[in-house]
């Protein structure tokens, strides 16, 4: 198919019907984005975005039904045809390579500067001053994209995008990385583009939908349930057409903790993994039956805050003081059985071992606890019985508990992470992102869940970046800052503009 | 997805795997002007007509087998031991050192006796790449490799100088070998007018220790989650480099009991080439068994098969038997090709999605 530089006025897809074995992905979908559009695309996971989105990309092919571009039918083959039709994909995970800079990684898709032996940079960089200032979007072309923060490599993938020539954008879950300020950038940029582009983005989050999106489509079980325009609808009602059940994503309104502290960290100092100190002599606690939100933008010493408190990483000074107990560099293993729960960030390689079965999964950090084995001979009957238990009380969706975790979605393998967690009746939970890139439904579960732990006298560390989950979960909200801890404020006073301001550094917020 | 299909386009991967090797190999007995047919068929059926030769398949599956279920134990808590070629060696030395020490001790002491010293001896090389690779990361690849020229040069000084037969320096002709091992070494051969031993009981019975090891203890547990996920394992209090160092000792002991076996088995003295590529052999015997002991001890006949084979290609059809080498790598480089295509469950649906449509098809055809 030959590049073709033509405005996209429509793209019109009809009656496309995508069937994987056993399941019906998309079933007749059909779906108009016209020029300056910018639709929402929602649904639970597996509700079938991603499908749809494969297939505008030509990355799969449908088994029925058709795809237009101004009122002509096209075919895709593959991705190149779809990019050659304008339409191009800002992934949820960045396609950048790291040690090369921003000009190298746009030049790597940018064929016309590929001459037969050097490749003309010069050219690439003109391309790029051009776009970034036609949508007034700011890259420094000669940076390396691991000295970029997360919302400035997706800007980087942005002008990739529009530097080879898409005038469609696709953007899955473009928010799911950035902090309160960053999505809020980009929603006006987005808007702002949106008067020159189509845009289609698939988001979890209903706050960004109402800001950003000018057309929704709920899609449920492969199905369109629903579309219209987003002014006329509030987020309560597309919360409640994408679950298909009203949700109401619980809230902490319980009386504040009055049991003493559980958890508290004095004067902690821990390293990074290139040395430098990512926790500075931080101090924090958490009471009992007491939730506290610990909200910050990612890579401010949250994952090494939770490593130190589990053993996992080495505290250069300081103390964790646990019921009593100090726990700093205590082995794994030792803090666990102090009744440390922890569910980890990245739950796909550290909270399960993909490779084994649920039940398996769920035995983890008890195997040799002796209700699981006897003389070190595994009991399968109860590990079973077990896992059949856990598989029902905690709603985990899948065939049976003998597949493979890592073969289930994300918002199912937290299920199975945060049953074993909460199984093993721990005295405090420290949880990461537990609901980041999960559907409502998930997120509510595991809310419900988190909440019920608190009031049954559980102390719980919650580190997000999501401020609407801190807020309605949390007692007391701490703002951590380059490894220190900015504010500690309750809850009720911790509004969205607030928490934005002390995150991004600023110290004394009152003054504001 | 019907479990039935997974099965049958699992199966169905292996056999076109296992022709593609076929053609492959056959390739390259057309380059060096052999028949094909014939190669194959000698191969593959000439050791199994005779009691003779199938005994002698079995001889050789007791080595790769026991080898095999050692590299597992140490593939599945994730290192790499290439290193069995060495640890059997060692193993050979050690068990021929005790029974020279010793050999007026009776059988039922002295073949444990031996068989553990083997075991002590591999279990000491395999266990110095685990610790290295347990506590400063050197990659096992190198220490493993590295070890097997030491324990090769051993071997040789050992078999020239401490251990040289006595008789050779009296006769002056040298051969680099110990003395006959004590006949209370002797395991006993029970089929008569073969040299089938009791090692291969000692094989099966290691092959059933290792399932139960990995699959039904929370030790074997705990080993496995270390090498499917040191991360997963190390966040659920296990403690990875120790399982990282046992496992290594594990493979060490077992490609040790391995040489024991084959000396007190087979050849009743140290002699020059007895490891004869089994440690090598013993990677692909445990790949192409899964990794599994019920994959093993059939892979392992195979490879017996094949090893056996060879001998006879180069009487009867006048093949070199080093071409079973070249089979040998062939059939590694297809089961890593085939490990891509099972690992790939996409293709398996768009396998399925054809043969689907395609009998969906025949169906509504049947109905007009």
């Amino acid at each position: 198919m030959e590049p073709n530089m033509k405005d996209i006025h429509s793209l019109r897809i009809e009656n496309i019907t995508k069937r994987f074995p056993g399941v019906l992905a998309c079933d007749a979908i059909s779906l108009e984005v016209k020029k300056g559009e910018i639709v929402a695309l929602v649904g639970e996971n597996g509700a079938g975005k991603t499908t749809l989105m494969n297939i505008l990309m030509g990355l799969y092919h449908p088994d029925e039904g058709s795809i237009f571009i101004n009122d002509e039918r096209v075919h895709f083959r593959n991705p190149n045809d779809a990019f050659a039709c304008g339409i191009g994909m800002v992934h949820q995970q960045y396609m950048l390579v790291p040690n090369m800079t921003v000009i190298e990684n746009i030049a790597l898709g940018y064929k016309q500067a590929w001459n037969p032996l050097k490749l003309n940079l010069a050219m690439v960089r003109e391309r790029i001053e051009e776009v970034s200032k036609h949508y007034n979007l700011q890259v420094d072309p000669d940076a390396y994209i691991w000295q970029l923060s997360v919302g400035e490599q997706q800007r980087v993938e942005l002008v990739k995008t529009l530097c080879l020539g898409a005038r469609f954008l696709i953007l899955d879950e473009p928010t799911s990385a950035l902090t309160p300020q960053e999505t809020d950038e980009l929603i006006l940029l987005l808007r702002r583009m949106s008067s020159e582009l189509s845009i289609i983005f698939i988001s979890h989050k209903l706050q960004e939908v109402k800001d950003l999106s000018s057309k929704v489509a709920i899609l449920r079980h492969g199905r369109i349930v629903f579309q219209g325009n987003t002014i006329d609808h509030s987020s309560h009602d597309i919360a409640a057409l994408m679950t298909g059940h009203e949700v109401r994503l619980p809230q902490n309104d319980a009386p504040a903790c009055t049991m003493g502290p559980m958890l508290q960290l004095k004067n902690l100092r821990v390293k990074s993994d290139r040395g430098f100190l990512a926790l500075d002599d931080l101090s924090l606690y958490v009471c009992k039956g007491e939730i506290v939100g610990l909200a910050g933008v990612s890579g401010n010493g949250q994952k090494e805050l939770a490593e130190a408190i589990n053993g996992l990483r080495k505290v250069e000074s300081g103390q964790i003081i646990f019921d009593d107990i100090d726990i700093a560099n205590f082995s794994p293993r030792q803090v666990i059985d102090a009744g440390m729960g922890y569910v980890p960030e990245e739950r796909n390689v550290e909270g399960i071992v993909p490779s084994f079965s649920i039940k398996e999964n769920l035995i983890l950090k008890d195997v040799e606890e002796e209700q699981f084995s006897n003389r070190s001979f595994m009991k399968k009957r109860v590990i079973e019985n077990n896992g059949e238990q856990l598989r029902k009380q905690f709603d985990i969706r899948s065939p049976n508990i003998d597949v493979a975790a890592g073969s289930l979605s994300g918002g199912n393998i937290q299920k199975v992470i945060l049953a074993r967690e909460i199984a093993r009746n721990p005295k405090f939970l420290v949880a990461v992102y537990p609901t980041r890139g999960l559907d409502m439904g998930a997120a509510e579960f595991i809310h419900k869940q988190l909440l019920q732990k608190r009031n049954e006298g559980v102390g719980i560390l919650l580190i997000s970046e999501e401020l609407e989950e801190i807020t309605n979960l949390s007692d007391q909200v701490a703002v951590i800052f380059k490894g220190k801890i900015q504010k500690v404020i309750p809850a009720s006073e911790a509004s969205r503009r607030r928490l934005g301001i002390l995150m991004a550094g600023v110290k004394d917020d009152e003054e504001i | 997805m019907t479990k039935r299909f997974r099965t049958g386009y699992k199966i169905g991967v292996i056999i076109l795997a296992i022709i593609t090797a076929m053609t492959f190999g056959a390739l390259i007995l057309i380059a060096i002007g052999a028949d094909v047919f014939k190669t194959y068929i000698v191969i593959l059926t000439e050791p199994l007509k005779n009691k003779i030769g199938v005994t002698e398949v079995l001889l050789r599956l007791v080595p790769l087998s026991i080898v095999a279920l050692g590299i597992t134990v140490a593939y599945r808590s994730g290192i790499i031991n290439i290193g069995a070629e060495g640890q059997m060696a060692i193993g050979i030395l050690t068990t021929t050192a005790l029974a020279l020490a010793f050999p007026a001790l009776p059988s039922y002491i002295l073949i444990p006796a031996a068989l553990l010293a083997g075991a002590l001896g591999g279990a000491v090389w395999g266990f110095v790449p685990g610790f290295l690779k347990a506590k400063l990361q050197v990659s096992e690849l190198l220490s493993t490799v590295m070890l097997n020229y030491i324990a090769a040069q051993l071997y040789t000084f050992f078999l020239r100088g401490p251990m040289l037969d006595p008789a050779e320096i009296t006769m002056g002709s040298g051969t680099p070998q110990s003395m006959r091992l004590s006949r209370n070494l002797d395991l006993t051969r029970f089929i008569k007018g073969t040299r089938i031993h009791t090692g291969l009981f000692i094989a099966l019975a290691l092959a059933l220790f290792i399932y139960i090891l990995l699959w039904k203890t929370s030790f074997g547990y705990k080993m496995r989650a270390a090498g499917a996920s040191a991360r997963a394992a190390r966040y659920g209090g296990i403690n990875v480099p120790k399982y990282l160092i046992i496992s290594m000792v594990i493979s060490g002991a077992f490609a040790g009991i391995a040489g024991g076996i084959e000396i007190a088995g087979v050849h009743r003295r140290a002699i020059e080439g007895v490891t004869s590529g089994y440690g090598f052999s013993g990677i692909v015997v445990a790949l192409f068994g899964g990794l599994h002991p019920a994959g093993i001890v059939p892979a392992a006949f195979f490879f017996g098969l094949l090893i056996y084979g060879a001998d006879m290609t180069q009487r009867l059809v006048g093949v070199p038997a080093n071409m079973i080498q070249v089979l040998q790598g062939i059939i590694i480089l297809t089961i890593v090709a085939t490990k891509m295509v099972l690992a790939n469950p996409y293709l398996m649906q768009r396998v399925e999605e054809k043969l689907f449509s395609a009998s969906r098809r025949g169906k509504t055809e049947e109905v007009a």
